[in-house]
């Protein structure tokens, strides 16, 4: 029985740290692009500054979403899952 | 006379700004009668308080509930205050700031949604300032009521009903045309992806809010080991004070709560008018009035 809890726990706690790790790949390289094109567009054209970076910052926040996701499902993996894994394992036993 | 009046203006303006702050003081008395301190690092859900029975589901009343009211009566009691004592020569600076306000508003919506949706401002101002108050409101200490998926979840389905009203617009065969456009096998995919637009608003908005309280508490708690760490050698209650916790954390809180926060409420309101603006049919829509129109022309045509 302990065995089983250790294992559950130790599953949940990899599997948030892949989630998060491969979620977090994606936005930053969108992001990173989207701020570097952001760049060369200010310097080509410094007074389009201000409207440049209001979307730049609403198109991060969109491309954010998927990292978001997956830190959503890392919480629930931390915090919420083991529980309910243990219960489970403790009701069929 | 004049005094007199002056007087009753004073005292309503008073009560105004008193209803304004009373809801946050409400929240926060209802907090510290009922929160338990707890040590170490403790993520919990918004607090049940009670459940009222009912014939499907019992109906939980939360802490993210009522502090969602509690932000809905406080900006209520500012519009009065905001609004109080207008005069065509704006002599006070408040009318100055909600001109502003509502000057902005308005330019943004129809900016990005058109002529057609004009009277839409009321609504994104609406949406954008109880947002924007709900994620301020971890800054007194709060629950902030957009870190519980279900206050947010009823905003998107909100919006998501006003999508939809504004795709049948144009007839309920365009409607369901619409799903099958490339090719007829695209169908379920684009169901999904009918589904998916509110499921992903509500967990952007709350996903961020989330993950700004998430990374507060797990930074206290360890500053907290730090500080025992470093103090921990001072005599008698000095070595238990934590004093790294000091200052600190609200460094943080000025990008996660009010940066973010701010951020994730104009977010939520332009993906809310995009959405809107971007499903409604325009021409589809103007035939069909014009269709109605002709009918109606007919039919007074034919009678007389």
């Amino acid at each position: 029985m302990a065995l089983a809890i250790g294992i559950i726990l130790g599953c949940c706690a990899l599997g948030a740290g892949i989630c998060m790790g491969i979620g977090a790949i994606g936005p930053g390289i969108g992001e990173g692009s989207a701020v570097a094109k952001a760049c060369e567009a200010i310097g080509r054209q410094p007074e389009s500054k201000g409207s440049v970076t209001s979307t730049m910052i609403m198109g991060c926040a969109i491309a954010e979403t998927t990292g978001i996701y997956s830190l959503v499902v890392a919480i629930l993996l931390i915090f919420v899952a083991p529980n309910i894994f243990v219960n489970i394992l403790k009701s069929a036993m | 006379m004049e005094q007199k009046m002056n007087i009753r203006f004073k005292i309503t303006d008073v009560l105004y700004l008193i209803g304004a702050v009373l809801p946050f003081v409400f929240c926060m008395v209802l907090k510290i009668l009922t929160n338990t301190p707890s040590e170490g690092i403790n993520i919990t859900g918004a607090m049940i308080y009670f459940t009222i029975p009912m014939p499907l589901q019992n109906l939980l009343i939360t802490e993210a509930q009522i502090n969602s009211w509690a932000v809905i009566i406080s900006i209520f009691f500012l519009c009065l205050y905001f609004t109080h004592g207008l005069s065509v020569k704006a002599n006070l600076k408040r009318q100055i700031i909600a001109e502003w306000i509502v000057e902005k508003t308005q330019s943004l919506v129809s900016t990005n949604m058109g002529d057609f949706f004009k009277g839409y401002a009321p609504f994104i101002a609406a949406i954008m300032g109880i947002s924007a108050f709900s994620s301020l409101m971890a800054l007194l200490g709060l629950y902030a009521p957009t870190s519980d998926i279900n206050i947010v979840g009823g905003w998107a389905i909100l919006t998501f009903a006003l999508i939809t009203y504004y795709k049948l617009k144009g007839g309920l065969g365009n409607y369901l045309k619409g799903f099958t456009e490339p090719i007829f096998v695209m169908l379920p995919l684009n169901i999904l992806g009918e589904v998916a637009t509110p499921v992903s608003m509500a967990f952007r908005h709350y996903g961020n809010v989330l993950s700004g309280s998430v990374i507060a508490v797990l930074i206290a708690s360890a500053l907290q080991g730090l500080s025992n760490l470093v103090f921990g050698w001072l005599p008698g209650i000095l070595g238990d004070i934590p004093f790294l916790q000091v200052g600190l954390p609200a460094v943080l809180s000025v990008y996660f709560d009010i940066f973010s926060g701010c951020m994730q409420a104009y977010i939520f309101a332009m993906l809310t008018m995009l959405n809107i603006s971007g499903g409604f049919p325009q021409d589809e829509y103007e035939k069909r009035l014009l269709k109605k129109q002709s009918k109606k022309n007919k039919k007074i045509n034919s009678k007389i």
